[in-house]
């Protein structure tokens, strides 16, 4: 549309900015709206458009961005206190990437502290809520970008996944939500949890989008060297709606105790479908699974342990301003006051697990089953394309329910964690709801095979319509909006 | 160039050598030569910069950025390695140490734990004329740190971060417990300076703290097997400090030992105007740096091809030129010892020597050889040890030196002469032959006007006449001093000895 100009980019994005401001007093996905901004980018994209430029497929797109990637001039928080004013001097390269294929940046999104968290509890500043149901948690950490485009306030966004930050929340706000092959996209000015785990990803409504996404950010960066050197295929080319053939393996460890239902019967109406489809599924065994979670939590903790370091009050970022005379205590004062609950919780883990004495018990040995890990989805994608799963074991839970107890948030992200861990791609994707609220379905697939879990899901949307669903916020507020113009 | 042991310390060594032996090892760093900094692009000199101009998000440890290596570095590194005969594995990583201290903007430097670029190699220097070798333990690449700078002034105490330095390749060189003496520890650290400052890797500079060196000493008697309780000692700024604060602080263990107390692990700085070391921190266990593998950078694959390319770009080392200078220039093995030590020294000797090229013969050119390096480590380094003054940065230039050689070649001017020049040719940079004509320095050879002088000579002192004649053959060196007086200097000695003695032999 936007091509044929039957609607200017600044139509389109004072609809979202419109849409945000209607919404937002509920959903709370925003830390910043950069609507200024927006509306000059906009701007400048129609001009484009009349001098005829010639234009990427994004351009003139509203996407909301993750409070964790650094915006040049923009504040960018973590949603932390740490970080409530910083202002980074530089881009991250997928904003870099984002701009130069002109599209427009809404604003930031709410997330858990540091990306840490399955909720988006963990934000210093308020929870978001999940447009399905405002009761609801959106899933974390990425809830802010699952919420807004599921509410409709962006056409997409992009969130950060470590442990299934983005597949989580997708899964339960019903969009698309792609964590990419780690490497394949540049974690440069992705504000570091766990640096061996982090990968950026989007969210979208269906697979199309996703591809288009995917085609910008994706590629090799000279500022990551973990980036890797590898072609970027087209993603919109493999949608080809065909999947005959295609072998889907169902891994006997993800369909255990402790899966709602409604989620269960959902995954296997996905599968019934995928096979209607001409797709041969088989089952196969991931036996290190039930690992993964421990691992997880040794490794990410370590990690983020030493990137969460460089918080000291001395350069940048919250200060104690602590005059005792005693920079090490000024220092752990700024620490003290400047991160949330659950940031130290982590901090501490890996600590302790990094410490002497206990990183060959910790540490080393995490990084053993890691290793095992990777091997269960080697062998398995010898013998499949792409693996089928849920993607959590329930649908979105009430805020609240598990801010108590760490250990059953953590329970979250069993499925997810895995992909991580391997450093595989994974997508979640809307299946048949339970309940009246969304269940994702999770496709994972080997290093490098985004296009093949793209195709699949493109296949499955072109059959079924759950992802055209829109929450009833978005409905209803909108008509309201029309009546009050 | 090499300095000597003080009296001081002379005398403080042959008190502990007695009963005690010292065990000394040394951990060395030295910032590397690179363009750019190890993990950013920001310029790694920053000589008489401005506090904070040189440095990026990068290296300021901002939220968002990542390291990306510097390849430079990493083959500095490896040629250091080869030219200390390490072990360079296929496999090499980085890691991250972590702790806290407002000049580490990350909270963790990125050093390199269990497998390090190489390993297991070593370093030898000529000790009382013998080869003495010592140990390495490991080379390896890491980041430097930032630096504070305490004010206290009007009673405010502030301290201010610059992170200029942050992010400057820094080289790790750990010797095994090899050295046995204050004065080892001196010559290994002259011996590796020298090699770094060869391959151009280094600047060598301790006062400018480019290069520094911590030592591990311990002390234990004579026969005993088992290594003493060490102590480290930091912030020795030259090798003269080296030397002196391993003297004190050997004598002061002894003394320790000696008075029925034990050693205490701890870190100990020196403190040059005062001649000691003092008390730093006790180390009751071994710091908890955590190390884990740094996420953020790939391991290193240092494949066999680029290791033996990188051989074949070394320059040759101070060893093998002190060995070719005796074999090719017929030079004395001191001779060689001293103008190899020092790579700038070597070349000076070098292209001093090439400009008078071509020579009649082998012969000739040794002769040469010899002249220069008399001349340069003569009163050339004379003059330079009293101004301090560097070889490069001083006004005699190969070219004048080669020239001054010649001139005394072809008895233009003498030898004494020559010395005249060569100190105005150093204060104002002009050259000798210039200096020459100007001046109208020159010899006296005309045969006719020596025999006059001679003649003159031995009429104004019979006496020194008679007493050669009665068979004191040292009155010919007076009447050679008389002449030389007379020709106020510039009679040519060669032609008036023959001449002096024909004359005395005549009745």
């Amino acid at each position: 549309m936007l091509r044929l100009r039957e609607i200017s980019s600044m139509e389109l994005t004072r609809a979202h900015l419109d849409r945000i401001e209607q919404v937002e007093g509920s959903v709370r996905a925003f830390v910043t709206v950069t609507e200024d901004e927006a509306m000059r980018e906009a701007e400048h994209v129609d001009q484009l458009r009349r001098e005829g430029a010639k234009l990427g497929p994004l351009a003139g797109i509203p996407i909301a961005i993750k409070d964790v990637l650094c915006t040049k001039g923009i504040v960018t928080t973590c949603s932390s206190r740490m970080l409530e004013h910083f202002k980074p001097p530089f881009d991250a390269t997928v904003i870099k990437k984002l701009r130069a294929a002109h599209a427009i940046m809404l604003g930031k999104t709410n997330m858990d502290e540091f990306a840490m968290g399955s909720s988006t509890e963990n934000s210093a500043f308020f929870p978001t809520r999940n447009p399905w149901d405002l009761e609801r948690v959106p899933g974390g950490s990425s809830g802010g970008s699952a919420a807004a485009v599921a509410a409709g306030e962006a056409m997409a966004s992009l969130g950060s996944d470590t442990g299934g930050s983005v597949r989580q929340p997708g899964a339960l706000t019903n969009t698309v939500a792609l964590k990419p092959t780690y490497g394949r996209v540049s974690r440069f000015g992705l504000i570091a949890f766990a640096s061996s785990l982090d990968q950026i990803g989007p969210f979208t409504r269906n697979a199309q989008d996703a591809a288009l996404m995917m085609q910008t950010i994706s590629g090799h960066d000279p500022l990551d060297s973990t980036a890797m050197n590898e072609t970027v295929p087209d993603y919109a080319a493999a949608l080809t709606g065909d999947i005959k053939g295609m072998r889907i393996g169902v891994p006997k460890e993800y369909f255990v105790e402790g899966i709602e239902p409604g989620v269960r019967a959902s995954v296997d109406a996905a599968i019934k479908q995928f096979e209607a489809l001409g797709a041969e599924i088989g089952e196969c065994s991931l036996p290190h699974t039930k690992y993964g979670i421990a691992a997880y939590y040794i490794i990410a903790p370590a990690e983020c342990s030493a990137n969460l370091a460089r918080y000291d009050g001395v350069r940048y970022g919250f200060s104690a301003r602590d005059t005792s005379g005693d920079i090490i205590a000024a220092m752990s004062e700024t620490r003290e006051q400047g991160f949330g609950a659950e940031v130290k919780r982590r901090i501490m883990l890996g600590t302790y697990a990094l410490s002497s004495g206990y990183y060959d018990a910790y540490y080393l040995k995490a990084e053993k089953v890691r290793t095992l890990i990777k091997q269960d989805f080697d062998a398995a994608f010898g013998r499949f394309d792409a693996l089928i799963c849920p993607t959590t074991p329930g649908v979105a839970f009430k805020l609240g329910a598990k801010t108590a107890d760490p250990y059953t948030m953590y329970l979250n992200d069993v499925f997810t964690i895995p992909a991580n861990l391997a450093g595989i791609c994974g997508v979640s994707f809307p299946g048949e709801f339970s309940e009246g609220l969304p269940v994702g379905v999770q496709l994972l697939g080997p290093a490098f095979g985004e296009p093949t879990l793209l195709r699949l899901v493109d296949a499955f949307q072109r059959v079924t319509d759950y992802h055209t669903r829109m929450p009833e916020v978005a409905t209803k507020r909108k008509s309201a909006a029309r009546k009050r113009r | 160039m090499t300095t000597t042991a003080t009296p001081e310390t002379e005398t403080m060594m042959t008190a502990i050598s007695a009963d005690y032996e010292v065990v000394i090892g040394l951990e060395v760093h030295s910032q590397l030569l690179t363009a750019s900094k190890m993990f950013c692009r920001c310029p790694a000199n920053y000589a008489h910069a401005a506090p904070n101009s040189h440095c990026c998000p990068i290296c300021m440890g901002f939220p968002g950025v990542l390291p990306v290596i510097n390849h430079q570095a990493v083959e500095y590194t490896i040629m250091t390695a080869l030219a200390l005969n390490c072990e360079i594995p296929e496999f090499s990583k980085f890691d991250r140490k972590n702790y806290f201290y407002p000049d580490l903007p990350k909270g963790y430097q990125i050093s390199q734990y269990d497998i390090p670029l190489s390993r297991n190699g070593y370093l030898t220097f000529t000790l009382n004329g013998q080869e003495k070798r010592v140990g390495i333990t490991r080379v390896h690449l890491e980041e430097d740190t930032g630096r504070l700078i305490h004010l206290s002034e009007g009673g405010d105490p502030r301290t201010l971060v610059d992170l200029n330095r942050a992010g400057v390749p820094l080289m790790e060189i750990v010797s095994e417990p090899d050295m046995r003496s204050p004065e080892e520890a001196r010559l290994y650290m002259e011996k590796l300076r020298s090699i770094l400052v060869y391959l151009g890797v280094s600047s060598g500079k301790m006062e400018e703290a480019a290069l520094r060196c911590d030592a591990n000493i311990s002390v234990r008697q004579r026969g005993e097997t088992k290594f003493g309780v060490k102590t480290e000692i930091k912030n020795m700024n030259s090798f003269r400090a080296v030397e002196r604060a391993l003297t004190y602080e050997a004598r002061r263990q002894i003394e320790e030992l000696q008075a029925g107390r034990r050693i205490v692990q701890a870190t100990r700085g020196w403190v040059e105007e005062r001649g000691i070391t003092v008390l730093q921190r006790v180390k009751e266990d071994a710091d908890d740096y955590r190390y884990f593998p740094e996420p953020d950078l790939p391991p290193l694959v240092v494949s066999r091809a680029w290791v033996a390319e990188i051989r074949e770009r070394m320059p040759e080392l101070p060893d093998a030129k002190r060995t070719r200078f005796v074999a090719q220039y017929g030079l004395s093995a001191y001779d060689a010892d001293q103008l190899t030590a020092d790579r700038a020294w070597a070349d000076f000797f070098e292209q001093t020597l090439k400009i008078g090229q071509p020579y009649a013969d082998d012969a000739a050119m040794q002769a040469r050889a010899k002249a220069v390096a008399n001349w340069e480590l003569g009163d050339l380094r004379a003059r330079l040890n009293t101004d301090a003054i560097d070889i490069t940065a001083n006004k005699i230039t190969p070219e004048s030196l080669a020239e001054l050689i010649t001139l005394i070649e072809r008895g233009t001017i003498s030898g004494k002469q020559a010395k005249e020049v060569l100190e105005k040719a150093y204060a104002s940079g002009e050259r000798p032959d210039a200096i020459v004509a100007r001046e109208g320095i020159s010899q006296l050879s005309d045969a006719g006007e020596l025999e006059g002088i001679v003649e003159e000579v031995i009429a104004a002192n019979p006496k020194a006449v008679e007493d050669y004649r009665a068979g004191k053959a040292a009155s010919l060196q007076f009447l050679m001093g008389q002449v030389m007086k007379r020709s106020k200097g510039r009679a040519r000695p060669d032609i008036v000895t023959p001449l002096l003695e024909k004359r005395l032999q005549q009745a």
